[in-house]
Protein backbone atom coordinates (compact mmCIF):
# COMPACT_ATOMS: atom_id res chain seq x y z
CA UNK A 1 0.00 0.00 0.00
CA UNK A 2 1.18 3.47 -0.87
CA UNK A 3 2.61 5.27 2.12
CA UNK A 4 3.33 9.01 2.14
CA UNK A 5 7.04 9.34 2.88
CA UNK A 6 6.96 12.33 5.19
CA UNK A 7 8.27 11.99 8.71
CA UNK A 8 6.47 14.49 10.80
CA UNK A 9 9.00 14.52 13.59
CA UNK A 10 12.03 15.48 11.51
CA UNK A 11 10.78 17.26 8.38
CA UNK A 12 11.70 20.88 7.66
CA UNK A 13 9.52 23.44 9.37
CA UNK A 14 8.06 24.68 6.08
CA UNK A 15 6.73 21.18 5.31
CA UNK A 16 5.27 20.74 8.78
CA UNK A 17 3.61 24.12 8.59
CA UNK A 18 1.98 23.20 5.26
CA UNK A 19 0.74 19.93 6.77
CA UNK A 20 -0.92 21.85 9.57
CA UNK A 21 -2.24 24.68 7.43
CA UNK A 22 -3.93 22.53 4.80
CA UNK A 23 -7.16 20.80 5.72
CA UNK A 24 -8.60 17.53 4.53
CA UNK A 25 -11.21 19.49 2.59
CA UNK A 26 -8.41 21.21 0.64
CA UNK A 27 -7.13 17.92 -0.74
CA UNK A 28 -10.23 15.76 -1.04
CA UNK A 29 -12.00 14.92 -4.28
CA UNK A 30 -15.55 16.22 -4.37
CA UNK A 31 -18.24 15.87 -5.45
CA UNK A 32 -17.82 12.13 -5.51
CA UNK A 33 -19.45 9.07 -6.99
CA UNK A 34 -21.36 7.02 -4.46
CA UNK A 35 -23.17 3.71 -4.72
CA UNK A 36 -26.42 2.67 -3.09
CA UNK A 37 -26.55 -0.51 -0.97
CA UNK A 38 -29.04 -1.98 -3.44
CA UNK A 39 -26.64 -1.66 -6.41
CA UNK A 40 -25.10 -4.96 -7.47
CA UNK A 41 -21.36 -5.47 -7.08
CA UNK A 42 -21.24 -6.07 -10.84
CA UNK A 43 -22.74 -2.63 -11.43
CA UNK A 44 -20.28 -1.03 -9.00
CA UNK A 45 -17.36 -2.80 -10.67
CA UNK A 46 -18.45 -1.34 -14.03
CA UNK A 47 -18.75 2.16 -12.58
CA UNK A 48 -15.26 1.82 -11.10
CA UNK A 49 -13.83 0.60 -14.40
CA UNK A 50 -15.52 3.37 -16.40
CA UNK A 51 -14.30 6.10 -14.04
CA UNK A 52 -10.84 4.63 -13.42
CA UNK A 53 -11.29 4.55 -9.68
CA UNK A 54 -10.42 1.86 -7.15
CA UNK A 55 -13.09 2.28 -4.52
CA UNK A 56 -16.61 3.70 -4.07
CA UNK A 57 -18.31 4.69 -0.82
CA UNK A 58 -21.78 3.30 -0.27
CA UNK A 59 -24.25 5.81 1.16
CA UNK A 60 -27.96 6.01 1.90
CA UNK A 61 -30.33 8.53 0.36
CA UNK A 62 -29.32 11.17 2.92
CA UNK A 63 -25.65 10.80 2.16
CA UNK A 64 -24.82 8.95 5.36
CA UNK A 65 -21.90 6.59 4.88
CA UNK A 66 -22.77 2.88 5.14
CA UNK A 67 -19.61 1.24 3.85
CA UNK A 68 -17.17 1.11 1.01
CA UNK A 69 -16.59 -1.19 -1.94
CA UNK A 70 -12.97 -1.43 -2.98
CA UNK A 71 -11.18 -3.37 -5.70
CA UNK A 72 -10.40 -6.04 -3.08
CA UNK A 73 -14.10 -6.52 -2.39
CA UNK A 74 -14.73 -6.93 -6.13
CA UNK A 75 -11.96 -9.55 -6.47
CA UNK A 76 -13.33 -11.44 -3.46
CA UNK A 77 -16.83 -11.28 -4.96
CA UNK A 78 -15.58 -12.74 -8.25
CA UNK A 79 -13.68 -15.49 -6.39
CA UNK A 80 -16.70 -16.42 -4.30
CA UNK A 81 -19.31 -16.03 -7.00
CA UNK A 82 -21.37 -13.24 -5.42
CA UNK A 83 -20.64 -10.48 -7.92
CA UNK A 84 -24.38 -10.24 -8.79
CA UNK A 85 -25.33 -9.69 -5.12
CA UNK A 86 -26.26 -6.31 -3.66
CA UNK A 87 -23.40 -4.21 -2.35
CA UNK A 88 -25.04 -3.90 1.07
CA UNK A 89 -24.42 -7.61 1.70
CA UNK A 90 -20.68 -7.69 1.07
CA UNK A 91 -19.29 -4.18 1.33
CA UNK A 92 -16.59 -3.33 3.84
CA UNK A 93 -18.40 -1.78 6.76
CA UNK A 94 -15.45 -1.27 9.05
CA UNK A 95 -14.50 2.04 7.46
CA UNK A 96 -12.06 4.57 8.82
CA UNK A 97 -13.14 8.12 7.99
CA UNK A 98 -11.66 11.60 8.12
CA UNK A 99 -13.44 14.78 9.09
CA UNK A 100 -13.20 17.60 6.54
CA UNK A 101 -11.68 20.11 8.99
CA UNK A 102 -8.88 17.84 10.18
CA UNK A 103 -5.41 18.99 9.28
CA UNK A 104 -3.51 17.29 6.49
CA UNK A 105 -0.95 16.10 9.02
CA UNK A 106 -3.63 13.91 10.56
CA UNK A 107 -4.56 12.60 7.16
CA UNK A 108 -0.95 11.70 6.31
CA UNK A 109 -0.55 9.76 9.54
CA UNK A 110 -3.77 7.86 8.78
CA UNK A 111 -2.42 6.77 5.41
CA UNK A 112 0.75 5.56 7.05
CA UNK A 113 -1.02 3.88 9.93
CA UNK A 114 -3.81 2.05 8.09
CA UNK A 115 -3.35 0.14 4.89
CA UNK A 116 -6.28 1.75 3.07
CA UNK A 117 -5.95 3.41 -0.31
CA UNK A 118 -8.65 5.98 0.40
CA UNK A 119 -10.60 7.53 3.23
CA UNK A 120 -14.15 8.84 2.93
CA UNK A 121 -14.51 12.38 4.31
CA UNK A 122 -17.44 13.46 6.47
CA UNK A 123 -18.61 16.94 7.41
CA UNK A 124 -19.47 18.00 10.96
CA UNK A 125 -22.97 16.55 10.52
CA UNK A 126 -21.48 13.17 9.54
CA UNK A 127 -22.59 13.50 5.94
CA UNK A 128 -20.32 12.15 3.22
CA UNK A 129 -18.69 15.10 1.41
CA UNK A 130 -15.62 13.70 -0.32
CA UNK A 131 -12.92 11.11 -0.56
CA UNK A 132 -9.16 11.36 -0.16
CA UNK A 133 -6.66 9.12 -1.91
CA UNK A 134 -2.92 9.12 -1.33
CA UNK A 135 -2.42 10.64 -4.75
CA UNK A 136 -4.75 13.55 -3.84
CA UNK A 137 -2.56 14.22 -0.84
CA UNK A 138 0.70 13.93 -2.75
CA UNK A 139 -0.35 16.19 -5.61
CA UNK A 140 -1.71 18.90 -3.28
CA UNK A 141 1.45 18.69 -1.19
CA UNK A 142 3.61 19.06 -4.29
CA UNK A 143 1.75 22.18 -5.37
CA UNK A 144 2.01 23.68 -1.86
CA UNK A 145 5.69 22.78 -1.57
CA UNK A 146 6.43 24.31 -4.96
CA UNK A 147 4.81 27.56 -3.88
CA UNK A 148 6.74 27.54 -0.63
CA UNK A 149 10.07 26.86 -2.36
CA UNK A 150 9.35 29.69 -4.78
CA UNK A 151 8.60 32.01 -1.88
CA UNK A 152 11.78 30.98 -0.07
CA UNK A 153 13.83 31.56 -3.22
CA UNK A 154 12.40 35.06 -3.43
CA UNK A 155 13.25 35.70 0.20
CA UNK A 156 16.76 34.39 -0.37
CA UNK A 157 17.16 36.58 -3.43
CA UNK A 158 16.03 39.71 -1.65
CA UNK A 159 18.31 38.84 1.25
CA UNK A 160 21.22 38.61 -1.19
CA UNK A 161 20.38 41.95 -2.67
CA UNK A 162 19.86 43.40 0.79
CA UNK A 163 21.95 45.98 2.59
CA UNK A 164 25.22 44.02 2.50
CA UNK A 165 25.48 43.72 -1.28
CA UNK A 166 23.67 46.89 -2.14
CA UNK A 167 25.56 49.02 -4.58
CA UNK A 168 22.90 50.45 -6.85
CA UNK A 169 25.31 52.83 -8.56
CA UNK A 170 27.72 50.26 -9.93
CA UNK A 171 25.37 47.97 -11.84
CA UNK A 172 23.17 48.43 -14.86
CA UNK A 173 19.84 47.25 -13.59
CA UNK A 174 18.67 45.36 -10.57
CA UNK A 175 15.17 43.91 -10.26
CA UNK A 176 13.71 42.88 -6.94
CA UNK A 177 10.29 41.31 -6.57
CA UNK A 178 8.01 40.68 -3.64
CA UNK A 179 4.64 38.91 -3.64
CA UNK A 180 1.59 40.22 -1.86
CA UNK A 181 -1.35 38.14 -0.71
CA UNK A 182 -4.96 39.25 -0.23
CA UNK A 183 -5.59 40.41 3.35
CA UNK A 184 -2.21 39.24 4.56
CA UNK A 185 -1.31 42.23 6.71
CA UNK A 186 1.39 40.18 8.38
CA UNK A 187 3.81 40.53 5.49
CA UNK A 188 2.48 43.86 4.22
CA UNK A 189 5.16 46.50 4.54
CA UNK A 190 8.01 44.02 4.21
CA UNK A 191 8.82 44.98 0.63
CA UNK A 192 8.69 48.69 1.42
CA UNK A 193 10.93 48.59 4.47
CA UNK A 194 13.43 46.35 2.63
CA UNK A 195 13.61 48.66 -0.35
CA UNK A 196 13.98 51.69 1.86
CA UNK A 197 16.91 50.08 3.69
CA UNK A 198 18.48 49.13 0.38
CA UNK A 199 18.34 52.72 -0.89
CA UNK A 200 19.54 54.09 2.43
CA UNK A 201 22.56 51.81 2.43
CA UNK A 202 23.21 52.88 -1.17
CA UNK A 203 23.60 56.45 0.08
CA UNK A 204 20.42 57.79 -1.55
CA UNK A 205 19.11 61.04 -0.06
CA UNK A 206 16.79 60.39 2.91
CA UNK A 207 14.00 62.63 1.59
CA UNK A 208 13.94 60.55 -1.60
CA UNK A 209 14.05 57.20 0.20
CA UNK A 210 11.12 58.34 2.34
CA UNK A 211 9.09 59.22 -0.75
CA UNK A 212 9.91 55.83 -2.26
CA UNK A 213 8.85 54.20 1.01
CA UNK A 214 5.51 56.02 1.01
CA UNK A 215 4.65 55.11 -2.58
CA UNK A 216 5.79 51.55 -2.13
CA UNK A 217 3.83 51.02 1.07
CA UNK A 218 0.65 52.55 -0.33
CA UNK A 219 0.84 50.36 -3.42
CA UNK A 220 1.61 47.30 -1.33
CA UNK A 221 -1.36 47.94 0.96
CA UNK A 222 -3.57 48.53 -2.09
CA UNK A 223 -2.70 45.06 -3.36
CA UNK A 224 -3.27 43.48 0.05
CA UNK A 225 -6.62 45.24 0.54
CA UNK A 226 -8.11 45.29 -2.93
CA UNK A 227 -6.51 42.68 -5.20
CA UNK A 228 -6.46 38.94 -5.57
CA UNK A 229 -2.72 39.15 -4.96
CA UNK A 230 0.09 40.68 -6.90
CA UNK A 231 3.73 41.48 -7.37
CA UNK A 232 5.70 44.47 -6.13
CA UNK A 233 8.59 44.92 -8.56
CA UNK A 234 11.46 47.32 -7.98
CA UNK A 235 13.60 48.15 -10.98
CA UNK A 236 16.70 49.88 -9.77
CA UNK A 237 19.05 51.67 -12.18
CA UNK A 238 21.90 54.07 -11.55
CA UNK A 239 19.71 57.19 -11.43
CA UNK A 240 16.16 55.91 -11.19
CA UNK A 241 13.95 53.54 -9.32
CA UNK A 242 10.75 52.29 -10.90
CA UNK A 243 8.16 50.65 -8.68
CA UNK A 244 5.79 48.44 -10.61
CA UNK A 245 2.79 47.21 -8.66
CA UNK A 246 1.02 44.62 -10.76
CA UNK A 247 -1.94 42.57 -9.54
CA UNK A 248 -4.19 39.92 -10.99
CA UNK A 249 -7.49 41.72 -10.56
CA UNK A 250 -10.32 42.50 -10.09
CA UNK A 251 -9.36 45.92 -11.49
CA UNK A 252 -10.61 49.45 -10.87
CA UNK A 253 -13.96 50.30 -12.51
CA UNK A 254 -13.54 54.08 -12.24
CA UNK A 255 -9.97 55.36 -12.31
CA UNK A 256 -10.95 58.99 -11.88
CA UNK A 257 -12.74 58.20 -8.62
CA UNK A 258 -9.89 56.01 -7.40
CA UNK A 259 -7.50 58.91 -7.92
CA UNK A 260 -9.72 61.25 -5.88
CA UNK A 261 -8.55 61.90 -2.34
CA UNK A 262 -10.99 60.47 0.19
CA UNK A 263 -12.68 58.02 -2.18
CA UNK A 264 -12.37 54.47 -0.87
CA UNK A 265 -14.04 51.11 -1.35
CA UNK A 266 -12.26 49.51 1.63
CA UNK A 267 -14.35 47.53 4.09
CA UNK A 268 -14.79 48.06 7.84
CA UNK A 269 -12.05 45.65 8.86
CA UNK A 270 -9.52 47.38 6.64
CA UNK A 271 -10.58 50.78 7.96
CA UNK A 272 -10.27 49.60 11.55
CA UNK A 273 -6.60 48.93 10.85
CA UNK A 274 -6.13 52.53 9.79
CA UNK A 275 -6.23 51.98 6.04
CA UNK A 276 -8.91 52.81 3.55
CA UNK A 277 -8.76 56.58 3.92
CA UNK A 278 -8.89 56.95 0.16
CA UNK A 279 -5.41 58.42 0.06
CA UNK A 280 -3.35 55.55 -1.32
CA UNK A 281 -3.18 56.41 -5.00
CA UNK A 282 -3.23 60.22 -4.49
CA UNK A 283 -0.38 59.87 -1.96
CA UNK A 284 1.59 57.73 -4.39
CA UNK A 285 1.10 60.17 -7.24
CA UNK A 286 2.09 63.10 -5.06
CA UNK A 287 5.43 61.62 -3.99
CA UNK A 288 6.47 60.11 -7.33
CA UNK A 289 8.36 61.94 -10.07
CA UNK A 290 6.32 60.10 -12.67
CA UNK A 291 3.09 58.21 -12.18
CA UNK A 292 1.28 55.81 -14.49
CA UNK A 293 -1.78 53.69 -13.88
CA UNK A 294 -3.59 51.21 -16.08
CA UNK A 295 -6.64 49.32 -14.93
CA UNK A 296 -10.16 48.31 -15.85
CA UNK A 297 -12.83 46.21 -14.25
CA UNK A 298 -12.30 42.52 -14.86
CA UNK A 299 -8.53 42.61 -15.34
CA UNK A 300 -5.53 43.50 -13.27
CA UNK A 301 -4.12 46.84 -12.25
CA UNK A 302 -0.65 48.09 -13.08
CA UNK A 303 0.76 51.11 -11.32
CA UNK A 304 4.20 52.43 -12.21
CA UNK A 305 5.84 55.06 -10.01
CA UNK A 306 9.20 56.40 -11.08
CA UNK A 307 11.69 58.16 -8.86
CA UNK A 308 14.72 60.19 -9.80
CA UNK A 309 17.32 59.12 -7.25
CA UNK A 310 19.71 61.98 -7.95
CA UNK A 311 17.64 64.94 -6.87
CA UNK A 312 14.07 65.32 -7.95
CA UNK A 313 11.20 67.58 -8.80
CA UNK A 314 8.34 66.09 -6.76
CA UNK A 315 7.21 67.62 -3.49
CA UNK B 1 12.89 67.28 23.40
CA UNK B 2 14.50 63.87 23.18
CA UNK B 3 12.83 60.48 22.87
CA UNK B 4 14.00 59.46 26.34
CA UNK B 5 12.16 62.43 27.91
CA UNK B 6 8.78 61.45 26.44
CA UNK B 7 7.86 58.78 28.98
CA UNK B 8 8.18 60.90 32.10
CA UNK B 9 6.83 64.03 30.41
CA UNK B 10 3.63 62.25 29.36
CA UNK B 11 3.43 59.83 32.26
CA UNK B 12 3.45 57.05 29.66
CA UNK B 13 4.91 53.56 29.95
CA UNK B 14 7.76 52.65 27.66
CA UNK B 15 7.13 49.26 26.00
CA UNK B 16 10.15 49.30 23.74
CA UNK B 17 13.20 51.16 24.95
CA UNK B 18 15.78 49.92 22.51
CA UNK B 19 16.36 53.07 20.41
CA UNK B 20 18.91 55.73 19.60
CA UNK B 21 18.08 58.77 21.75
CA UNK B 22 17.71 61.78 19.47
CA UNK B 23 15.78 65.03 19.15
CA UNK B 24 12.12 64.84 18.18
CA UNK B 25 11.38 66.97 15.14
CA UNK B 26 7.65 67.28 15.76
CA UNK B 27 4.49 65.28 16.21
CA UNK B 28 1.44 64.21 14.27
CA UNK B 29 -1.82 62.77 15.52
CA UNK B 30 -3.79 60.39 13.32
CA UNK B 31 -5.37 56.96 13.23
CA UNK B 32 -5.30 56.76 9.45
CA UNK B 33 -2.03 55.28 8.34
CA UNK B 34 -2.13 56.78 4.86
CA UNK B 35 -2.76 60.16 6.41
CA UNK B 36 0.11 59.61 8.84
CA UNK B 37 2.35 58.65 5.97
CA UNK B 38 1.40 61.74 4.00
CA UNK B 39 1.52 64.23 6.86
CA UNK B 40 3.58 62.96 9.81
CA UNK B 41 6.71 64.99 10.54
CA UNK B 42 9.83 63.13 9.39
CA UNK B 43 11.93 62.16 12.42
CA UNK B 44 9.03 63.10 14.70
CA UNK B 45 6.55 61.02 16.63
CA UNK B 46 3.08 59.62 15.89
CA UNK B 47 0.22 59.84 18.39
CA UNK B 48 -2.36 57.17 17.57
CA UNK B 49 -4.53 54.28 18.72
CA UNK B 50 -3.41 52.01 15.86
CA UNK B 51 -1.61 49.38 17.92
CA UNK B 52 -0.43 46.89 15.31
CA UNK B 53 2.57 46.01 13.20
CA UNK B 54 1.61 48.12 10.19
CA UNK B 55 2.04 51.28 12.23
CA UNK B 56 5.69 50.29 12.67
CA UNK B 57 6.04 49.98 8.90
CA UNK B 58 4.75 53.54 8.51
CA UNK B 59 7.07 54.76 11.29
CA UNK B 60 10.03 53.07 9.61
CA UNK B 61 9.26 54.72 6.30
CA UNK B 62 8.93 58.16 7.91
CA UNK B 63 11.96 57.65 10.20
CA UNK B 64 9.79 58.32 13.24
CA UNK B 65 11.49 58.33 16.63
CA UNK B 66 8.55 57.03 18.62
CA UNK B 67 4.91 56.00 18.58
CA UNK B 68 2.65 57.01 21.46
CA UNK B 69 -0.30 54.63 21.79
CA UNK B 70 -3.30 56.19 23.52
CA UNK B 71 -6.31 55.05 25.57
CA UNK B 72 -4.28 52.16 27.01
CA UNK B 73 -4.71 50.19 23.80
CA UNK B 74 -3.52 46.59 24.17
CA UNK B 75 -0.28 46.22 22.23
CA UNK B 76 0.42 42.91 20.50
CA UNK B 77 3.85 41.32 21.00
CA UNK B 78 4.63 41.29 17.30
CA UNK B 79 4.26 45.07 17.24
CA UNK B 80 6.78 45.45 20.06
CA UNK B 81 9.08 43.00 18.31
CA UNK B 82 8.84 44.93 15.02
CA UNK B 83 9.51 48.22 16.83
CA UNK B 84 12.59 46.72 18.47
CA UNK B 85 13.91 45.51 15.10
CA UNK B 86 13.52 49.00 13.69
CA UNK B 87 14.79 50.83 16.79
CA UNK B 88 11.54 52.77 17.23
CA UNK B 89 10.47 53.69 20.77
CA UNK B 90 7.00 52.61 21.85
CA UNK B 91 4.98 54.28 24.60
CA UNK B 92 1.51 53.54 25.88
CA UNK B 93 -0.64 55.86 27.95
CA UNK B 94 -4.15 56.00 29.41
CA UNK B 95 -4.55 59.49 27.93
CA UNK B 96 -6.45 60.13 24.71
CA UNK B 97 -4.83 61.40 21.50
CA UNK B 98 -6.27 64.83 22.31
CA UNK B 99 -4.66 64.91 25.76
CA UNK B 100 -1.28 63.71 24.54
CA UNK B 101 -1.32 66.21 21.66
CA UNK B 102 -2.24 68.97 24.08
CA UNK B 103 0.56 68.14 26.48
CA UNK B 104 3.12 68.04 23.68
CA UNK B 105 1.93 70.97 21.61
CA UNK B 106 3.71 73.82 23.39
CA UNK B 107 6.72 71.67 24.04
CA UNK B 108 7.32 70.67 20.44
CA UNK B 109 6.13 73.68 18.44
CA UNK B 110 7.54 76.33 20.83
CA UNK B 111 11.14 75.50 20.03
Amino acid sequence: MLAIPIHQDNSPEAVISILFKLKVKDVMTHPILTASPSDTLRHIQQVMKKNHITGIPVADSENRLLGIVSMDDIVTALDNGWIEDQAGLHMTTNVIVLEENMSLSFCVSYFNKYSFGRFPVLDSRSRLVGIVTASDVISTLLVALNKEVERLEHTAESAETGPAGAKPENSGEQVIEFKTEPFNFEIAGQASTEIKKLLKSGGIDTAITRRVGIASYELEINQVVHSAGGIMRYILKADTLVIEAEDTGPGIPNLEKAMTEGFSTANERVRSLGFGAGMGLPNTKRVADEFYIDSAEGRGTLVRATFNLKGSTAV
Amino acid sequence: MKTSELGSFLGADCLQGDYEDRDIAGAYTSDLLSDAMANAVDEGILITIQAHKNTIAVATIKDLRAIVLCNNRPVPDDMIEAARNEGIALFVTKDSQYEVSGKLYAQLSGT
